[in-house]
């Protein structure tokens, strides 16, 4: 997340930060925990053990355990002796936090990236979504719930390409 | 000293998400199609994650060392807290969804109101929470929609489904002790004051469906108190089974 990343730290911290960065989503392999904003922050305490925050996508997602384990064998296979994983909630994940980089990666992955700026949405009335391959926006929703919880099933109508749609949240 | 009115407060919210994202999960492999199947089970899956962090904070707040599934998996139907909605049986496609509107056109206000709360872990998982709930409001009342305003059949189907679950709403507003002196600490949701949004929701929905609003009458009560329909102890067995059987079982 772009935000988080331009925070001046220590060059342990920026180690160990490199370190975890790339450690990418077991669902979206296309990106890392980096890219989602998943990452909040890593220090490297006193006594040389590492404190990485992550935030989950959905509050129910299954990929945090799988995060966690990543994040403390790339920790260890970088030299960092002592890992704690913490999970926060707050401030809670949106995908406004996705980078121009990171939906980008989606796009060409064949993932619809998420639609501008979360906003309120409304009880009825569906967004309007982009082909990933295509580029038409004559789309339709299929399922409101996709193959993971981030994400929509949808379908172009022009070159008939099912296809998956980062929601926005 | 344990807050009671906070842990209790926190596993009726706990118990509620677990028990109707079991009864969600019963829909795995057996829904309308495999596009419902997944959403059903979607759900399920945000629902797990809110009763998990809120039987963790729970757990917390009571300091006696029971963890997220000791709570869930090691109490009997009595000391379970939910709502009777949640517990009522699946028997129909219509009847989940109609379940899952109510419950959810409820949920959706009270996350978002639950976003004030003085109590940072509240109000942290009701920022989450509420865009979840915003979709399984959106998507149950889609289907609604068209259940009610499709064929006769389906009309039928969604109706009966409304007949039947409508003496449940009722406790969603009820307002004991426990949440009006959380209330007065600004931590809980005074469920009245949301009751109009709700209202607003339902009356919108029902008219677009085509389906009269059941008049007032009697309301089931309970739930609250740990009283529980007969079908609550029949989703805890197959859900407590393997920690009963494995305590301390992990993945």
């Amino acid at each position: 997340m772009a935000v988080a990343a331009k925070i001046l730290r220590s060059e342990l911290d920026q180690k160990a930060w490199n370190a975890v960065c790339d450690v990418p989503d077991p669902e979206v392999p296309v990106l890392t925990i980096e890219d989602l904003g998943v990452l909040r922050d890593v220090h490297v305490q006193a006594d040389g053990s590492v404190e990485v925050t992550i935030t989950p996508t959905y509050t129910g997602c299954p990929a945090m355990s799988m995060f966690a384990f990543d994040i403390e064998a790339a920790l260890l296979t970088a030299g960092f002796e002592r890992v704690d994983v913490k999970t926060v909630l707050t401030p809670a994940w949106t995908t406004d936090w996705l980078s121009e980089k990171a939906r980008e990666k989606l796009r060409v992955y064949g993932i619809a990236p998420p639609n501008g700026k979360a906003s309120r949405r409304a009880l009825f009335g569906e967004e309007q979504v982009r082909c990933p391959k295509c580029n038409s926006a004559n789309t339709s929703r299929i399922s409101e719930f996709g193959s993971t919880a981030c994400k929509a099933l949808y379908r172009c109508n022009d070159c008939s390409e099912p296809f998956d749609y980062f929601k926005c949240i | 000293m344990t807050d009671t009115a906070l842990f209790t407060y926190c596993m009726r919210l706990a118990d509620d998400s677990a028990i109707l994202s079991q009864r969600l999960g019963e829909w795995c492999g057996h829904a309308s199609h495999l596009e419902e199947d997944i959403a059903l089970t979607n759900i399920a899956l945000d629902l797990i994650g809110h009763a998990r962090e809120l039987y963790t904070y729970a757990g917390q707040i009571e300091g006696k060392g029971r963890d997220e599934d000791a709570l869930c998996f090691h109490r009997v139907e009595r000391e379970f807290n939910n709502l009777l909605l949640v517990e009522q049986p699946n028997d129909d496609f219509a009847y989940a969804i109609m379940r899952q509107f109510l419950f959810s056109a409820f949920m959706h206000p009270f996350w978002e109101a639950m976003m004030n709360s003085k109590d940072e872990q509240l109000a942290g998982l009701a920022a989450k929470a509420e865009k979840e709930a915003a979709y399984h409001l959106r998507h149950s009342a889609e289907w609604v929609i068209r259940l009610g305003d499709g064929t006769e059949e389906s009309h039928n189907r969604i109706s009966d489904a409304l007949e039947f679950l409508w003496m449940y709403t009722g406790e969603m507003f009820e307002c004991d002790e426990v949440v009006s002196s959380l209330v007065a600490k600004e931590v809980a949701v005074d469920p009245m004051s949301i009751k109009h949004l709700w209202d607003e929701t339902v009356n919108t929905v029902l008219a677009r469906a085509n389906l009269e609003r059941p008049t007032e009458s009697w309301m089931q009560t309970g739930g609250r108190k740990g009283e529980h329909s007969e079908h609550l102890g029949h989703i805890l067995s197959p859900m407590q089974y393997l920690q009963r059987s494995f305590p301390q079982a992990q993945w």
